[in-house]
């Protein structure tokens, strides 16, 4: 196979860091690529490099696309060379028409005027190599995220892309429209198009990728090659990818845990009994249904379901009823019925709520670490409605060695950390308010794997320590390695309740795609 | 290196961990109030510039009391606005507030002869109902405060025409336009200085160095970083001079202006507020990130509605100030003097979309502007140019901090 893009030596340094060093890489004509490291690692940044981002002259070594070396001065320049990358954060205009987005900048014209004939003709093909069968005249913000994601590999089609660059382009997706979008890549492999994928998901990797190179603190450490011959493909599991990664060997992907033995642990210590809440909005509609469920002391109950499954909104509305129009049910605590109406009541009864978002609904990306810490109980730390900042800052640091959050002092800005250091932060948080209860939701979005692992280190603490934990993932594998029970929802209802020990990845999957009506 | 570090019970540790060296240290707090250090040196640097070009009018202890006493109410709006600003919202309708109660004021004092201390006590009150109102609409229902102030802004205006009938009212009671434009009296032998003011000079020295002492013991006590104990002096010293200097300004002339001691009040209360209270901390969370705060268990509606209320009563404070320094209430008052304050919370250091500034900025915001005006009008450059000037130092002063967190962020 010919090759469509190598890079030579990229060397890219910003202020005080150097990003990428010496890096190679090497794509065929027609491969799909993964390219896998820690968060930090310089994906994003190589990736950024190829397409003009950081222009020509910013960054040292050679780029040979289709045979040429090529100087980049913008991203434009890149995509009329027919390389289009998607990031990680969509770039779509959520008011305008799919069609309009498709062709932003690149508008179907003549004189200046737009031909909305051709426009909507060409979207409709395009949607169609997509796979979706939406009008091109639905706004954007009407569709869901898997949809979005589409309307952006659409996008890449009408630039006529050669070589297809995803950042995470599953990140936020479920896992049916993960699998479509999968899918879809290896279609567009069989019509000639290349792809480079960034993911953290190494089964996705495994299921689509021919080849995986692996970038650890800006340096290539190895290309593995998929599929060549049955024994090659053997040797790429995904521990060993992980070790690529890590540069050590995981042996389990998830800590030991020592089970909680106080004379409580068999308490209930939060239960909800026929929670119903209805969409904020669309008040006719019910997003959660009827939940009743229930979590004991030191205790790790799992909560798995398809986006949309109202697991989010559930955990939500139990936090002081943050989510949707509260329609019915009971909250108790250890046995004893609480009125959890305001987020401060919530936290009151000891209960705490860290969000999947943690950008939006987690932190004060302006403030410092030590101030997001003490947000949610300043009153710990004041008197007399007096904050006393030593005390702050004291407790702050206690936690970033603790918790092992990487920052020079607890004074520096949570939005210049990375991912799983501001989930860190985010859990500090919760952990310094001091909950009997509490819920994470979806708490290794968008870490790395290192970081994952100290995150579940940190989960089985508080359950050892004889704090209630639930736990709402996407990723299946986690729950099955953490929980000690699993819930399951579907269409805002509680569809299944499986033990660890009868827990399967199949089980799960058979319970969070049951419909509403066949409840055992 | 590390030789400057306070914690002596250990050998100095690598400087790679745990303890930053002095230079990071001061680096860190520089380029944290990056925009404060710039716009004081700044101020400063108006000030030097236009004491020239005056030829040594500027600062001159008659033109100093005339700066304070010309720029206080703007600076009391600018400490409010601050506040609203860093709660990720915005007030336009301080200005006809102001002109709203100095007509109240007027009404109550003049027209019924209210005695003046209970029309103050009612004017402050009828602010905080004004905030009230204007905060219900904003925390409450969720209007954005854009909206409900520019109605604001539009119903008081019309409100003060029809308390006044278009017409000016005045004079006011003696004693209520002394709160704008008496001094304190003088006391104790002839000196060639006002002793009173002289005193509070010292008081307030002898406090800021003792805040500064403690809050350096307090942090050796909880082990964290101090500057050196020779930088420390030299700020002391600098806050001293600073502070001596102005006193004996003001001293060699009639002392200090009763309005220099509200807004020193309010400065110190809201500084302290702002900084070290949980409503305060509640305040900056909440501009930062609203859903974030709220899921934090911050009260957020009701933040946000004191934070309105505060406003309402600051701007009737200043309302008063206005009229008494006035003489009079009239239905033009207080003409973009929201702007004015909006524009010194951003010289100041807040940032449009919230969460960020300080009370301190505030004023530092409000002094360049109030010396720009004063200076400018002292060399004779016309009201016309003055509005341009004004302009682009606001553009220039925001646009510094872009590009300063720019150059930082990449």
């Amino acid at each position: 196979m010919s090759t469509i893009l190598e890079l030579r030596a990229i060397t890219k340094t910003f202020p005080g860091v150097k990003a990428l060093s010496d890096v190679n890489l090497r794509i065929r004509q027609g491969e799909i690529h993964a390219l896998c490291g820690e968060n930090g690692a310089g994906k994003s940044t190589l990736m950024k490099v190829v397409s003009g981002v950081h222009p020509h002259g910013s960054y040292e070594g050679e780029i040979l696309f289709d045979g040429e070396a090529c100087a980049f001065k913008d991203i434009r320049a890149s995509e009329q060379r027919g390389i289009v990358i998607i990031h990680q954060e969509l770039a779509l205009i959520p008011y305008l028409s799919i069609a309009e987005n498709i062709f932003l900048g690149n508008e179907h014209s003549r004189r200046g005027l737009i031909s909305w004939n051709e426009t909507l003709r060409h979207a409709t093909a395009l949607l169609k190599r997509v796979g979706l069968t939406d009008s091109p005249q639905t706004r954007v913000t009407d569709i869901g995220v898997g949809k979005q994601q589409l309307v952006e590999i659409a996008k890449a089609l009408s630039k006529e892309v050669k070589l297809l660059i995803l950042d995470e382009p599953t990140a936020a997706l479920n896992d049916e429209d993960s699998g479509k979008l999968l899918d879809l890549l290896l279609e567009f492999k069989a019509q000639g198009i290349s792809c480079i994928l960034i993911s953290h998901k190494l089964n996705e990797i495994r299921r689509v990728a021919d080849s995986v190179t692996i970038l650890r603190d800006g340096q290539t450490i190895e290309t593995l090659t998929v599929r060549e011959t049955p024994e090659a493909d053997a040797e790429i599991s995904e521990d060993r990818i992980i070790r690529g990664m890590v540069g050590r060997d995981l042996d389990h992907r998830f800590p030991d845990r020592t089970p909680y033995e106080g004379e409580d642990s068999s308490e209930v210590a939060l239960a909800v009994e026929d929670w119903t809440v209805h969409h904020p909005i669309d008040q006719q509609r019910k997003v959660v249904d009827g939940v009743s469920l229930n979590v004991r002391r030191g205790e790790i109950v799992g909560i798995a379901g398809l986006m949309g499954a109202g697991r989010t909104e559930l955990a939500m509305s139990v936090f002081g009823r943050a989510y949707g129009r509260y329609a019915g049910g009971r909250v108790f605590r250890d046995g004893q019925e609480v009125r959890t109406r305001t987020v401060p009541e919530a936290i009151d009864h000891g209960i705490a709520y860290v969000t999947e978002d943690r950008k939006h609904y987690g932190l004060n990306l302006e403030d410092t670490i030590s101030r997001n810490v003490s947000l949610s109980s300043l009153t710990k730390v004041a008197r007399r409605g007096v904050v006393n900042e030593h005390e702050e800052s004291r407790v702050a640091e206690r936690f970033r060695t603790t918790m092992n959050i990487k920052a020079p002092t607890v004074f520096e800005q949570v939005g210049r950390l990375s991912g799983g250091n501001q989930q860190k932060v985010v859990l500090s948080k919760w952990i310094f308010a001091g909950p009997e209860v509490l819920i994470l939701d979806e708490p290794t979005r968008g870490i790395d794997v290192g970081a994952k692992y100290e995150i579940y280190t940190v989960i089985n603490d508080l359950a050892a320590q004889g704090k209630a934990v639930i736990f709402i993932s996407s990723e299946l594998g986690e729950l099955l390695g953490m929980c000690d029970r699993i819930y399951t929802m579907a269409a805002g209802r509680l569809t299944g309740e499986v033990p660890r020990a009868e827990a399967t990845q199949e089980v799960l999957m058979r319970h969070m795609t049951r419909d509403r009506g066949d409840e055992g | 290196m590390s030789t400057a570090t306070q914690k002596t019970e250990s050998p100095a540790p690598p400087p790679a961990e745990g303890s930053p060296s002095v230079g990071t240290l001061l680096l860190q707090g520089l380029r944290s109030n990056m925009r404060q250090y710039g716009m004081l040196v700044a101020l400063a640097l108006i000030i030097v510039i236009f004491q020239i070009w005056s030829d040594d009018i500027l600062l001159r202890p008659l033109n100093v009391t005339n700066l304070v006493q010309q720029n206080g109410y703007i600076l009391i709006l600018a400490i409010g606005m601050m506040i609203v600003i860093i709660a990720g919202h915005i007030d336009l309708s301080v200005g006809s507030l102001v002109a709203f109660i100095g007509a109240a004021a007027g009404v109550m004092m003049i027209k019924h002869d209210m005695p003046w201390g209970l029309a103050v006590v009612l004017c402050l009150l009828l602010g905080a109902v004004a905030g009230a109102w204007q905060g219900f609409w904003i925390a409450y229902i969720g209007i954005p405060s854009f909206i409900v102030t520019l109605a604001g802004m539009l119903a008081f205006r019309g409100g003060t025409q029809i308390l006044l009938d278009g017409q000016s009212l005045s004079p006011f009671p003696d004693g209520f336009e002394k709160m704008s434009t008496g001094f304190i009296p003088e006391m104790g032998p002839y000196t060639q200085y006002h002793n009173p003011t002289m005193v509070i000079g010292l008081v307030v020295c002898a406090a800021a160095v003792w805040q500064e002492w403690r809050a350096r013991q307090q942090r050796t006590a909880y082990e964290l970083d101090v500057v050196p104990l020779g930088l420390f002096f030299v700020k002391c010293a600098a806050i001293v001079a600073a502070v001596m200097a102005f006193t004996m300004t003001l001293s060699s002339w009639h002392g200090a202006p009763y309005g220099l001691l509200i807004l020193a009040v309010l400065f110190v209360l809201f500084s302290f507020v702002m900084r070290n209270t949980v409503v305060g901390r509640h305040v900056y969370a909440l501009g930062g990130n609203q859903p974030a705060a709220k899921l934090s268990g911050v009260r957020d509606k009701r933040v946000t509605f004191l934070v309105f209320v505060n406003m309402g009563v600051l701007a009737a404070l200043a309302g008063l100030v206005f009229a008494a320094r006035l003489g009079s209430a009239t239905p033009s008052a207080g003409l973009n003097f929201e702007l004015e304050a909006i524009a010194a919370a951003f010289i100041g250091g807040a940032s449009a979309s919230g969460g960020v500034g300080t009370v301190l900025g505030a004023i530092i915001g409000g002094l360049v502007l109030g010396v720009l005006n004063n200076g400018m009008s002292l060399v004779g450059i016309g009201t016309d140019y003055q509005q341009v000037i004004k302009g682009l130092v606001l553009l220039a002063a925001v646009g510094f901090d872009v590009w300063n967190k720019r150059k930082v962020g990449s």
